[in-house]
């Protein structure tokens, strides 16, 4: 009775969580539809440190840099030529992506923790130079304030509802393409390389090239979770893109399943709402956090929906209805 | 027994090998630290044979089929594969180039499953990027449908059928040695290269994988390329026999030569005094 039910359930979960994403801002207000703005944020950036973290398995703990350009360029561009927003955005996008070419292009043979210590060095330079103020550009520690809403011409998105949908729609789409990428030759070469890189070698992959295209389009990701950050806020600053922000991201694929698009979700719910409900003892939810991470790892170390591997996909249990071999 | 010998060492240089010269080393070096794993080495593969790579531990034999490889560099000589240099080529374009290798400690991708594993394989003949990946475009599903296709008939070829959804590391060992050429025969390669294939195994699978072996270069027109410890499979199974000692070539030739040839029984038994 079970397996008859499951399938069905499976099928009716996507629309189920659609429709209760588009329903939570006209169930609450204010305050907390802001709250689920910066939930889709952090679905963004720890969906973007997947791609690095959790499907090619290389260490990145500077990825706030790779936010902070996706912020920077929409800013700098929109208040100096006043480029529309959403313009911008894919342009954060190439910003952000070509970054991270040129810094990961010389470290890109690193293994495990060496790597990780230099993202980690990448990010506070990306911090530092912005509050050094290269060529006046950046406004040092103030930012750079005066950024104008998304608008398309006769539709201006102002409010914490217009914010809501548009960051949720930007994460609908990303999911549909990261899904996509997953399940093609692109995604099992990732993971070949997170699984043994000489086998991945010896399998015919190009270790190298991969490895750079999953910090780009990562980065690519983070640029545009900094685009519509920037939007949002109106104003940047240097302390947006600590390495604090990093690791929050890193523990969202950690505390989901590296590589689980369900997980990053969970992850990031519990990284963005969890301060939000122990607001009231704001003083050790730190220390709470700390704690529920050292549990988790305890726990469940494969994180909270890791990913299904080697299972198969429902089109798959289809086609072995109908074909019975083997 | 005198007159046996003579007549080996005398055939030494006139023994025939048909085919064309497949891979070619020319005085091979590989030093570590001063050390040479590999010295001068001047080695043949001919179409269509199996070759066997023999020697004590210790004697360079991985090292010579990590450089052939592409995992080192080697400092001098040249790997010539078809005619055309390799030497100092990155791993995957000489996977490209047809010669595909499995490891003496298996290298597996433990958390994917055997398919996947398989399907890894074909990664080097396929060229769907990441606009084709996105869009799903009709070439991409075809590519796809023909990486999972050409996977699954090698899983058949191996007798891994019925594993193909389990995790790689969840089978028996000696079905992941099978897995492990299955997915360098996924890469559609002319030379095959297995290090200690039957390491591991018991006599009745090692008997299974060196038939498999023949019959594959039989169908699929393959060269193999092997080292192995296991002196009856290499007697048994092998058409030339080069055997090292210290980095150094010390014999070659057919097995009936090299079971005769004192220097290859000096190298494992040491000299009799």
């Amino acid at each position: 009775m079970a397996g008859t039910l499951t399938p069905v359930l499976r099928r009716a979960a996507l629309p189920f969580v659609i429709a209760l994403f588009a329903a939570y801002p006209f169930v609450t207000a204010g305050y907390f539809i802001d709250v689920g703005f910066f939930f889709g944020i952090y679905v963004l950036l720890g969906l973007s440190l997947n791609i690095v973290l959790g499907e090619a398995g290389l260490y990145d703990l500077g990825h706030a840099g790779f936010y902070a350009i996706g912020a920077y360029t929409t800013a700098i561009l929109n208040t100096r030529f006043g480029i529309p927003i959403l313009i911008l955005l894919p342009v954060s996008a190439v910003a952000a992506g070509l970054f991270a070419y040129l810094v990961t292009f010389p470290i890109i043979h690193l293994r495990g923790d060496y790597l990780c210590i230099v993202t980690i060095g990448m990010g506070e330079i990306v911090r530092l130079a912005l509050i050094n103020n290269p060529f006046g550009l950046t406004g040092g520690p103030n930012g750079v304030s005066g950024i104008q809403s998304p608008s398309l011409g006769f539709l201006t998105i102002d409010s914490s509802l217009g914010y809501y949908f548009l960051v949720w729609i930007v994460v609908g789409v990303s999911i549909f393409g990261l899904l996509r990428l997953q399940r093609s030759r692109i995604g099992r070469a990732w993971n070949c390389i997170r699984e043994d890189e000489v086998a991945a070698q010896a399998a015919g992959i190009n270790v190298r090239a991969y490895k750079l295209l999953a910090f780009v389009l990562g980065a690519a990701l983070a640029g545009i979770a900094g685009n519509l950050y920037a939007s949002k806020l109106l104003i940047v600053s240097p302390e947006s893109f600590s390495f604090w922000e990093s690791c929050l991201m890193f523990s969202i694929v950690l505390i989901g399943g590296m590589g689980s698009v369900p997980g990053v979700i969970i992850g990031a719910a519990a990284v963005s709402l969890f301060p939000e409900i122990f607001r009231s003892f704001a003083n050790y939810r730190m220390v709470v956090f700390g704690v529920a991470m050292i549990l988790m790892m305890m726990v469940r170390p494969g994180g909270l929906w890791p990913r299904r591997r080697g299972g198969m996909e429902g089109r798959d249990l289809l086609r072995k209805l109908w074909r019975r071999d083997g | 027994m005198g007159s046996l010998q003579a007549r080996d060492s005398a055939a030494e240089d006139t023994f025939t090998r048909d085919g064309a010269i497949v891979l070619e080393t020319a005085g091979l070096t590989k030093s570590f630290g001063g050390l040479a794993a590999v010295d001068s080495l001047d080695m043949r593969v001919h179409r269509g044979e199996i070759a066997s790579l023999i020697g004590p531990n210790g004697a360079g034999k991985t090292t010579v089929f990590n450089v052939v490889t592409g995992i080192y560099r080697p400092e001098r000589g040249s790997v010539f594969f078809e005619g055309k240099e390799i030497t100092g080529r990155p791993p995957h374009r000489i996977v490209e180039k047809g010669i595909a290798r499995t490891f003496q400690n298996l290298r597996l991708f433990s958390n994917m499953s055997c398919l996947e594993n398989v399907m890894a394989g074909r990664h080097c003949r396929t060229f769907s990027g990441v606009a084709a990946s996105l869009f799903r475009t009709k070439s991409q599903r075809n590519e796809e449908r023909e990486i999972r296709e050409r996977a699954e008939e090698r899983l058949r070829l191996v007798g891994l059928w019925e594993f193909r959804d389990e995790l790689a590391r969840n089978i028996p060992y000696g079905r992941q040695r099978m897995l492990e050429i299955a997915r360098a025969l996924a890469t559609s390669p002319r030379l095959l290269v297995l290090d200690e294939p039957s390491s591991g195994l018991n006599p009745r699978e090692t008997e299974d994988l060196m038939e498999f072996i023949r019959a594959i270069i039989r169908d699929e027109q393959l060269t193999v390329l092997l080292i192995e410890h296991d002196m009856n499979v290499v007697m048994g199974i092998s058409d030339w026999v080069t055997v090292m000692d210290g980095g150094e070539k010390i014999s070659e030739g057919p097995p009936a030569h090299i079971y005769h040839d004192p220097k290859v029984i000096e190298a494992y038994l040491g000299v009799r005094s």
